[in-house]
């Protein structure tokens, strides 16, 4: 069981993570955070791999993953 | 369920543009610092510039060089207090435009220190301005119809020259583009760092970034462009890598 | 105490090394050149560090870094060097970091020449962009630059501050007997606010910009203060055979030698002439020239090696016209004698007619 949070005050709606995912399960959202970012959010949860590519990716250190 | 990655506790909220890779390079480095447990002796010597936004977000002992003079203030610290752990972490406008000669002769004397020198190919705080690593025909605020190489001369290639040195003794490139990179990057930054320990003299890490702002391009269109024109340019890999140490 | 016969510049070396100078970075330029080549050895006899930095611009940014460690620092140059340190001093001012600045002046604006001048005076009083001042300190003698070097490392201590003291060619040349004082051996606590790595304390950054505009605000306040507190406790000041005089000699550093030999002459005719030498051109002395005598002060020669006169704008400041105030000098690294300021004497106030 793989888990990955987002840290949605922190992340800037980049989209990097989106780009790092080879299964493109990481998406914005359209929920705005408090600075007017759609942060980012994973759908389809079942399908990650616990790669952590997207973690790597993100220049806030937004992205957490449990596993 | 074990937590598998996660933010290093050395590092806040960064004022860096969405997308930017120093995000990246700032993260790596306090991952690094506090694996080997040395982020209690560090000391950061930051640059003018983008780097200098790492003032409010990394909580380490920091100094503020002035642009361009971080190799010299981190030489008066290293030489100070040689059982710190000393870095600078630098753009290409401080360190291979204005800080030129302090970094050559940083490394040329070999001092004990760590350089991270985030090359973004333009000036970033500034708004987009020519930088020395610039590359031919980019467009930036001060080459409006691209870099003239008549005028302007070529992008700067920092790791090939600090390896002409004698005595720096680990000299690298690596991208921060994509994931694989950056771990290739992390294990050349904690290389550094272990280097700096083992009093091993000069090391120096280029990293590849980007700049989505004043290359006026979207985060995810900028690594595409690196990957097709940057990377090609400015090639990967351990420059030198020898056993020196003092 | 002993006394050595030393030359000007390793004595202000040596100096600074019992004043517990432990870091120097320096940049090689006449006519200071014998500062570091004199600590390149001496510092590693007391577990010091000298470099040699690839220019004057590197060599202050490392005492910047040093000082920052809480390392007791100093650099030398002469003009075209202190130019290029202009920036480095501009942020140890506005960082709060003491260091000890040499200026072995010499003439001319651009290369000039490697003969001795007076030049900076003007330069030393602010000497960086942003609006700063150091305490400056003028000897004119090798003695008294062995004392001010001394001096100045603890009043960089004391207001966290560069302090510079401004030599020339002629002090660094010249070689007279001195009396080198002890080694310190107490020091003040900088363990507060140096960086050594953030364990089990809180991190630390040394600064000279920052976001918080009031906390900047703030600092502007107090370097006014500290200017203010300098004008009130630290001004120094000689006063030679002027406490009858009708005419005064107003000279520091070397020309205040060459005005005393010229008083001393004048004096033995009767003439009432005597000189004001500031010690600290910052902060100058302006109430040495404010509380003249004027019922019986009738005029004063400023005597300086360089064109046009630098120091009378401060002098004026003092005097505000209520008497003639002339100025006298010669550049291009010429040296005046004394006999040259009488004849200067006489044509402005026809002493000897």
């Amino acid at each position: 069981m793989i888990k990955v949070i987002v840290n949605k005050k922190l992340c800037k709606g980049c989209e990097l993570c989106t780009d790092a995912c080879p299964l493109k399960i990481m998406v914005l959202g359209d929920v705005l955070n408090n600075n007017g970012y759609n942060y980012a959010t994973q759908k389809d949860q079942d399908k990650c791999t616990g790669c952590m590519r997207c973690a790597l990716m993100c220049p806030e250190s937004a992205i957490e993953i449990y596993k | 369920m074990k937590n598998i990655y996660k933010k290093s506790s050395i590092i806040s909220e960064n004022a860096f543009c969405p997308g930017c890779l120093h995000g990246v390079a700032s993260k790596l480095i306090a991952e690094v610092l506090e694996e080997l447990q040395i982020h209690q002796k560090a000391i950061c010597v930051l640059p003018v510039g983008c780097g200098t936004l790492n003032m409010e977000s990394l909580k380490l002992d920091r100094v503020v060089a002035a642009h361009g003079r971080a190799p010299a203030v981190a030489t008066g610290l290293k030489r100070s207090l040689p059982d710190n752990i000393v870095f600078t972490y630098q753009g290409d406008g401080d360190l291979a435009s204005i800080g030129l000669a302090e970094i050559i002769h940083a490394a040329n004397r070999g001092e004990n220190i760590t350089v991270i020198f985030v090359n973004n190919s333009i000036y970033g705080m500034t708004g987009g301005q020519l930088a020395p690593t610039t590359l031919v025909q980019q467009q930036s605020t001060t080459s409006k119809f691209g870099r003239n190489t008549s005028t302007m001369g070529y992008p700067i290639k920092m790791a090939e020259i600090i390896t002409q040195l004698e005595s720096p003794t680990l000299v690298a490139r690596q991208s921060l583009d994509s994931p694989r990179n950056i771990i290739a990057a992390k294990k050349i930054i904690r290389r550094a760092f272990e280097n700096q320990m083992n009093h091993k003299g000069f090391s120096f890490v280029e990293l590849l970034s980007n700049c989505p702002t004043n290359w006026k391009m979207k985060p995810i269109d900028s690594l595409d462009w690196m990957r097709s024109n940057v990377i090609p340019y400015f090639e990967l890999g351990i420059l030198k890598d020898v056993e020196g140490g003092k | 105490m002993s006394q050595l016969f030393m030359k000007g510049n390793e004595a202000i070396a040596e100096s600074a090394v019992r004043a517990g100078c432990e870091f120097f970075a320096g940049y090689p330029i006449t006519p200071q050149n014998e500062i570091p080549e004199y600590l390149s050895w001496r510092l590693d006899e007391v577990g010091g560090v000298f470099v040699q930095g690839e220019s004057e611009v590197a060599a202050v940014n490392m005492i910047y870094g040093a000082s920052c460690a809480g390392k007791r620092v100093m650099t030398s140059t002469s003009g075209p060097g202190l130019s290029l340190k202009a920036e480095g001093i501009s942020y140890l001012a506005a960082s709060r970091l003491p260091a000890v600045i040499v200026d072995v002046a010499r003439t001319g604006a651009g290369l000039g020449q490697i003969k001795p001048g007076q030049n900076d005076y003007w330069f030393v009083k602010s000497p960086g962009h942003g609006g700063f001042k150091t305490i400056v300190l003028a000897p004119h003698t090798v003695q008294e630059a062995v004392d001010l070097t001394y001096m100045a490392f603890d009043l960089a201590d004391r207001d966290l501050a560069p302090v510079i003291v401004l030599a020339d060619g002629v002090i660094g040349a010249m070689m007279e007997a001195v009396t080198l004082p002890p080694f310190k051996d107490t020091y003040p606590d900088k363990t507060s606010w140096i960086l050594n790595g953030a364990e089990n304390r809180e991190s630390r950054i040394i600064s000279s910009v920052t976001n918080d505009l009031n906390k900047l605000e703030s600092f502007h306040v107090y370097q006014k203060e500290l200017y203010e507190s300098w004008g009130r406790k630290d001004v120094m000041v000689e006063s030679f055979m002027a406490s009858d005089a009708e005419y005064i000699i107003a000279a520091y550093g070397t020309s205040a030698r060459i005005a005393k030999t010229a008083i001393r002459i004048l004096r033995e005719k009767g003439i009432k002439i005597g000189l004001i030498r500031p010690i600290t051109i910052v902060p100058f002395p302006y109430e040495a020239f404010e509380d003249l005598p004027y019922n019986n002060v009738k005029g004063i020669l400023v005597t300086e090696l360089c064109i046009p006169s630098q120091m009378i704008d401060d002098i004026q400041l003092g005097v505000l016209k209520r008497i003639p105030v002339h100025t006298f000098g010669r550049g291009g690294g010429f040296i005046f004698s004394p006999e040259d300021i009488i004849d200067e004497l006489n044509k402005v106030f026809s002493l000897e007619d």
